[in-house]
């Protein structure tokens, strides 16, 4: 059920790169934000969990658009190293103001507490399944909003070929900031999912970095498709791998994917060839 | 007070050893190592466990530590120099989280996440705390003045104007017949050695290391005293070292005096500045306290090298 949790921050890395062309290491942070927008509309403002996940979305969204156009846009001028950099300054910033506010203790959302359900001697805890079927839709809404919203088409038009783009009048600016908006969305919404699955600390989107970056490059940086194949493969063999290895050793699956797709087919299983 | 004062001195050195690692890879060849820590890490942990394990000289467990530190970034640089420097950004940051849960996992090895301790510190034994943290100082000095002409004579060998021309644009290199890749993986490698021998330095100080130390934060603070001090220059490197660890230190004396913050929100708010400051140098892109100087003294300032400093 990694799968669920990590599918969204994998496709806002996704879309950030194929639209901007680097790698922004703060999604996680803004995971790590949504996380805590929802829980603080959740258990302070006592609204039920759907609310509380679309602020989580709206508030990482805000967030990403504002740190992006702010913080990381001067930044892209100078290179993909500095970009890097700063990105990886963002994320132990944001994971600091979160710490400063919040404290490192654990927090839980209030969830009603349900009875697991058993399916032909396999456990399945409700919440997974919920998880499982928000972020589908999530996903389902994204295609069809770059399918059919003429922002949507903007943005695939920019990540295609931009200097096309360009010259055909699409406002690159404009894309810019949809896309930052959606991928931290996205991943701010993976986030409370992911902290409504286990809980919710200032680390909680560091810990899961690797596998979705692992999940991003074995299925194509840049590839939509490919972030969905490769969620789902990343999420599959974690939780597969804990039939063999100890649960500390999860990540190391990711780590391992990350050094073998880089050597063996660096453009991923979906992406074109960079 | 003096034990601090030199405690902060010795700081200062191990941080301008680091920086020295880190400009030959970021400053001069213009490569990015999100997991500067990572290889900081292995130095440390190599050094230590020789020393306390298989009962190595200090100085030989510190080798072994470089060697074993450049060796790992030559693995790194040698899967994914080739590629986009997005993925060695990706790479790099694996690598280090690797070394990381490694450490703490490995417990017959590392001792998990309690750490090391008692690692043997050169004549610890035989000299006061105040003695023997004035030898240090005098060692830590002695071995960052060694990097510094090292790296100072190889940034400046026909090697070194390779790696920036590299930097500058690969593509020249390679019409030249420079093999791009070789340099890139040699440099790196170099890097990760010295920075390497920073983490052995740093453990046979304080003698207790844990895995938690080896944070990406930590990544972040060398990278600083970089950019502080002025990229792609060695000097910069050290005065950079120096003014970041007052800078850091300077934190620490000013958050007691405002009430009501728990150590917790302490801490988060000095990491905080760190991370603010670090954006605000990279934004600002100034060259830093010491531009790197020209190769040819009478290049026109718009083809002057430190133009593109930070373009890749």
């Amino acid at each position: 059920m990694t799968t669920s949790s990590i599918v969204l921050p994998t496709i806002g890395l996704t879309l950030i790169f194929a639209v901007f062309r680097y790698l922004n290491f703060a999604l996680m942070a803004h995971a790590t934000l949504g996380a805590y927008a929802g829980f603080v509309a959740n258990t302070t403002l006592g609204l039920p969990i759907l609310p509380s996940l679309i602020t989580a979305f709206v508030v990482a969204g805000i967030i990403g658009y504002t740190s992006d156009r702010y913080i990381l846009r001067s930044l892209r001028a100078s290179g993909t190293v500095t970009t890097a950099i700063g990105s990886i300054a963002l994320t132990i910033g944001i994971e600091n103001l979160l710490r400063f506010g919040f404290g490192n203790t654990l927090q839980g959302y209030s969830l009603p507490m349900r009875r697991d359900w058993w399916f032909e001697g396999v456990r399945i805890a409700p919440q997974q399944v919920e998880n499982l079927i928000i972020g589908l839709i999530a996903v389902v809404l994204l295609f069809g909003f770059l399918t059919y919203t003429r922002a949507g088409k903007a943005m695939r038009a920019v990540a295609d070929n931009r200097p096309l783009a360009d010259i055909k009048g699409v406002n690159a600016n404009r894309v810019y900031g949809w896309t930052s908006f959606l991928a931290m969305g996205l991943g701010g919404l993976g986030g409370m999912l992911l902290g409504m699955d286990t809980a919710v600390d200032p680390l909680l989107g560091y810990r899961t970095m690797v596998s979705v970056f692992a999940a991003a490059v074995l299925g194509g940086l840049g590839s939509m498709p490919g972030a969905l194949v490769g969620a789902l493969i990343i999420g599959l063999c974690e939780e597969l791998s804990l039939l063999v290895l100890p649960p500390s050793y999860r990540s190391v699956i990711g780590l391992l994917t990350i050094f073998i797709i880089l050597i063996v087919r660096p453009q991923g299983l979906l992406g074109r060839r960079t | 007070m003096e034990n601090y004062l030199i405690a902060m001195g010795v700081t200062v050195g191990i941080y301008a050893v680091m920086a020295l690692g880190l400009n030959i890879t970021w400053g001069t060849a213009g490569m990015v190592n999100l997991g500067a820590i990572g290889f900081v890490a292995i130095g440390a942990y190599t050094s230590a466990l020789s020393s306390i394990g298989l009962d190595l000289p200090i100085g030989v467990a510190m080798i072994a530590a470089t060697l074993i530190a450049g060796l790992a970034g030559a693995f790194v640089a040698a899967t994914t120099a080739g590629l986009r420097s997005d993925y060695l950004a990706i790479a790099t940051l694996a690598a280090s989280e690797t070394v990381r849960i490694v450490a703490t996992n490995e417990t017959w090895l590392t001792n998990g996440t309690d750490g090391i301790s008692g690692i043997p510190g050169p004549f610890r034994a035989m000299l006061s705390p105040l003695q023997f943290n004035c030898f240090y100082l005098a060692l830590v000095v002695v071995i960052a003045a060694c990097v510094y002409v090292l790296m100072q004579r190889l940034s400046y060998s026909p090697f070194g104007r390779v790696l920036r021309a590299i930097r500058d644009d690969d593509s020249v290199v390679e019409t030249a017949g420079k093999s791009v890749l070789k340099a890139k993986v040699a440099a790196f490698s170099i890097g990760c050695g010295v920075l390497g021998l920073g983490g052995a330095l740093y453990a046979h100080y304080t003698s207790f290391i844990v895995p938690d130390l080896f944070v990406p934060l930590f990544t972040l603070y060398i990278k600083l005293s970089l950019l502080i001090g002025g990229i792609g220059n060695n000097r910069g490197g050290i005065a950079g070292a120096f003014m970041l660890v007052l800078f850091l230190e300077s934190t620490r004396f000013i958050f007691p005096y405002l009430p009501d913050l728990s150590p917790v929100q302490v801490a988060a708010a000095r990491e905080l500045l760190i991370c603010a400051a670090l954006l605000l140098v990279l934004k600002r892109r100034k060259r830093g306290l010491i531009p790197e100087p020209n190769d040819h003294r009478f290049l026109p300032t718009h083809f002057s090298n430190n133009n593109k400093n930070l373009a890749h």
